[in-house]
């Protein structure tokens, strides 16, 4: 099958940017999400309204305050985006904030504010403001899975939350998944081909999504998956793929210590603030027996109190930004290697078919047939998304692993300045005392 | 102003005068500078700790620890010379202990500054509980210079011939101190301590210098038992720190751009691991210098002790004469007020002829006038007591309110420095991260 027009940015190969066209310069080309997606869910591109979800009326968010939100998460991640999407052609803005409660008589959940701010003309609007909850979430990220096999599906964070243990509710908990909701999105949005499937375009701008229409793709595909992976043998991964296999173990596995690693330390530092804090109360109890001690006791009493103040911030911040992010990356790898599964698969596909296909041309001469072909080109364009999406993949987590770690160190810096300044509060005061004393004897 | 006792009556102390000295004082407290004439003429150091082995009373082999006194003159130095070379002597803890006992029982009324302790107590799990550990050896080294430039400064124990004698006369001393012989008066003083009495009209001033000592003894006790606890808790999250020292070497292994900084930041991590060990050693001066006030208060209490036993004494003695003068009274009115057997038998059997009053009355009044002199004896004594012990006192008080207060800014140095270093390693660390 020769290639006619050109295609959508990733599939590509190894162009260089500057060759490669702008999805949006192709006009005439209708856009194709991926080469082994059936046309099927086109009706999933209209935003089809069945009523099951209560949902903001898609109303602008203030257009100036959004944009100055997204423009400064643009300079952070400016580095790793230069190799894709420079700033200067980024198109399409998205932010999830504003976490509410609903309450209806079947059940309570969150939804958040999915804000968008786009010029891409696939979508009507310039702004929208919708309202998701994690579910949709999920539905997307399985949509995506399902019409963009080929490629890397950013991961969501963990579904289920076993009731009782964890409070689905408080604060830190949303707080936490919302972040993570938030980067998920923003990925996909940075994404050169994932960013224009159509189920992410409903998902921004649709009222109502229609999501019973999903699960029946959802089998269908499930299906056709299956007879691959059935029907072929694995064969061996050429030695790049293996390479990226061998890294995401190891990362994985290292991930897995610094998280053990990470959570040790917060227990460390959760014992200590105990005793801590009764150590600061036993000078307070002395200064109660002094006189010219009391002060620079209940001095003492105080620093212990800002140490401790200033390690419960530690530990929490420990909890809820580093510990979440880390754990996400581990999905991240997961997810990669299912990719590299797929490809796995659909490498033996093609070369069981060409096995099969060379056999019978031995015995009766009949010419290649095109479903070999058609395989042929799967695997090529399957290869080269891959590597695509690994390099972005790779130079985001390098940046991702910069901000986090940074800030790590940042905590901690910032745990011992407020623990200097508790002390040196102290000597002033202790200091003070002492000239008034000196001053007070010569008298 | 004393107020003479009546029959009942317990002698009432006054106001004492500070001395002169105590005034004369500097605020700022570093011993050396208060004048007694002794440190004026002579530098004390306890300089060095040796292991020694010998035979003990039992004939077994021990061994032990010496350490060497150095005494040298304190003339400033000559230009361009060199310091004079110290007279020097080694003692072992036991002889320390003995010379502290000395001046236990020969100075009842003065504060005696206390030795740094026998065995390692209040120690976190690391921190070595041996006596040979060359840590405790050091610090105990450190306290008993201490021990002695506190009894140096003194202004009344300085000037005992026997200190002079501990740091000048290493064979001799020992001989000389036990032939005062104070030995014996330790049995006595053991048992006064021990001993159960009620004085009747206790000294206010010195039963609320019980409670407070009391007080800070308990108070001492348990900041030292939680601070223990602190450091041990503290020595865990630094120390589990070195394991991303670990992992972040072994992670840029299977990185390219990332490997250097990561492999950089971790040598921070296993440095910042490795700085627990000095910043908890140095604090454990700051947990010598409160243990130091803890022992204070033993000897405290046994000044309060002391004056307690005194103040019994008395009133027995004014109780004796009271005693007596009113059997002289019943004598000679020839009633019996107070009932005895002897009454009772004289009132049954008749009357004691005129000679034996007579005689009995002499021999009473005989003993009136010596339990007068014992209660003029007691009360003097109660008074000279008072008078000393309370300007030791004072003088305590206020070298523990300076010398507490220097040890809580010193603490809290050492805090502020343990925090730079904290940021000095995680600023270092942050570099490398951003390198990566």
């Amino acid at each position: 099958m020769s290639v006619a027009a050109p295609r959508g940015l990733a599939s590509s190969g190894q162009k260089p940017i500057a060759e490669v066209l702008h999805p949006l310069a192709a006009a005439e080309e209708p856009l194709s999400p991926g080469p082994d997606v059936t046309v099927d869910d086109g009706g999933d591109q209209e935003a089809v309204l069945t009523n099951g979800t209560p949902v903001e009326t898609s109303s602008p968010a203030s257009a100036s305050s959004l944009f100055n939100r997204l423009q400064l998460e643009d300079d952070l991640e400016a580095d790793a985006r230069d190799l894709y999407v420079s700033t200067e052609t980024r198109d399409l803005f998205v932010t999830v904030d504003d976490p509410k409660k609903h309450v209806s008589t079947m059940e309570t959940y969150i939804t958040y504010r999915v804000s968008t701010k786009t010029t891409r003309i696939e979508f009507d609007l310039p702004e929208y403001c919708v309202r998701r909850r994690y579910q949709d979430f999920d539905w997307l990220r399985i949509k995506l899975e399902d019409s963009q096999p080929t490629h890397l599906i950013p991961p969501l964070p963990e579904k289920f939350v076993m009731k009782g243990v964890v409070d689905r509710f408080s604060e830190e908990f949303v707080e936490t998944r919302m972040k993570a909701l938030d980067k998920f999105l923003k990925r996909v949005a940075d994404h050169p081909v994932l960013s224009f499937n159509p189920h992410l375009n409903a998902f921004l701008s649709a009222k109502d999504l229609n999501k019973r229409q999903g699960l029946a793709l959802l089998t269908k595909v499930g299906e056709s998956v299956k007879q691959v992976a059935g029907g072929y043998k694995l064969r061996p991964r050429p030695a790049e793929f293996c390479a990226m296999g061998e890294y995401l173990d190891t990362f994985s596995q290292k991930l897995g210590t610094i998280d053990r690693i990470a959570q040790r330390i917060i227990k460390e530092q959760s014992e200590y603030l105990t005793e801590l804090r009764e150590y600061g109360t036993v000078y307070s109890s002395w200064a109660g027996s002094e006189e010219e001690l009391r002060r620079p006791l209940e001095g003492v009493a105080s620093s212990v109190t800002t140490c401790c103040g200033a390690l419960e911030d530690l530990s929490e911040n420990m909890s809820q930004d580093f510990l979440p992010v880390l754990r996400e990356y581990v999905l991240y790898i997961e997810s990669m290697k299912n990719v590299l599964r797929k490809r796995d698969q659909s490498q033996a596909e093609y070369e069981g078919r060409l096995e099969a296909a060379v056999l019978r041309k031995q015995e009766d001469r009949t010419p290649l047939p095109l479903e070999v072909e058609k395989c042929q080109d799967k695997v090529e364009c399957f290869n080269a998304d891959l590597k695509a999406d690994w390099e972005r993949w790779q130079s985001n987590k390098r940046q991702d692993f910069k901000q986090l770690l940074t800030g790590m160190a940042d905590k901690n810096i910032n745990y011992y300045e407020k623990c200097q300044s508790g002390w040196e509060s102290l000597i002033t005061l202790l200091q003070d005392k002492q000239t008034e004393d000196k001053t007070s004897e010569t008298n | 102003m004393m107020a003479e006792s009546g029959s009942s009556e317990v002698a009432v102390i006054g106001n004492v005068d500070l001395t002169s000295t105590e005034l004369e004082n500097n605020i700022i407290n570093t011993m050396v500078e208060r004048g007694t004439a002794l440190l004026r003429r002579m530098e004390i150091n306890v300089a060095e700790a040796e292991k020694r082995t010998g035979k003990n009373t039992v004939n077994m082999q021990e061994t032990y620890t010496v350490y060497l006194i150095e005494t040298r003159p304190a003339e400033t130095i000559a230009e361009g010379g060199t310091p004079a070379a110290p007279d020097t002597l080694w003692r072992r803890y036991s002889e320390f202990e003995l010379f502290r006992n000395y001046l236990l029982v020969t100075y009842p009324h003065i504060i005696i500054p206390p030795l740094p302790e026998k065995r390692a107590e209040f120690v976190w799990h690391k921190l070595s509980a041996d006596n040979l550990d060359p840590d405790f050896v050091e610090r105990r080294r450190v306290g008993l210079e201490n021990f002695l430039l506190r009894v140096a400064s003194h202004p009344v124990l300085s000037d005992d011939e026997m200190f002079l004698r501990f740091l000048t006369d290493e064979k001799r001393w020992k001989e000389a101190v036990l032939e005062t012989g104070f030995q014996d008066k330790v049995d006595s003083r053991l048992k006064s301590l021990s001993a159960m009495f009620r004085v009747k009209n206790p000294d206010k001033q010195f039963t609320a210098l019980k409670h407070y000592s009391d007080d800070l003894n308990t108070i001492i006790s348990q900041l030292l038992r939680v601070r223990a606890k602190v450091a041990d808790r503290l020595y865990g999250v630094y120390k589990v720190h070195g394991n991303y020292g670990r992992v972040f070497s072994e992670w840029s292994a299977i990185e390219k751009e990332m490997g250097d900084g990561l492999q950089s930041a971790g040598h921070h991590m296993d440095t910042y691991a490795a700085s627990i060990d000095d910043i908890l050693e140095e604090e454990e001066h700051y947990a010598d210098q409160l243990k130091e006030y803890l022992f204070y208060t033993d000897a405290v209490r046994s000044v309060c002790r002391k004056q307690d036993l005194i103040q019994y004494e008395l009133e027995m003695a004014v109780q004796d004469l009271s005693t007596k003068k009113q059997q002289k009274e019943e004598l000679t009115s020839g009633t019996v007020r107070i009932f005895s057997l002897k009454g009772m038998t004289t009132k049954l059997f008749g009357q004691e002829s005129q000679e034996q009053r007579e005689s009995k009355l002499e021999a009473l009044d005989l003993s009136i006038h010596e339990g007068e002199e014992a209660v003029n004896e007691k009360n003097r004594e109660c008074k000279e007591f008072l008078q000393t012990a309370w300007g030791d006192i004072e003088r305590f008080r206020e070298q523990k309110d300076n010398d507490l207060r220097e040890a809580l800014i010193s603490y809290a140095i050492m805090q502020i420095s343990m925090c730079k270093k904290g940021i000095q390693v995680w600023s270092n660390a942050k570099e490398c991260f951003n390198k990566m």
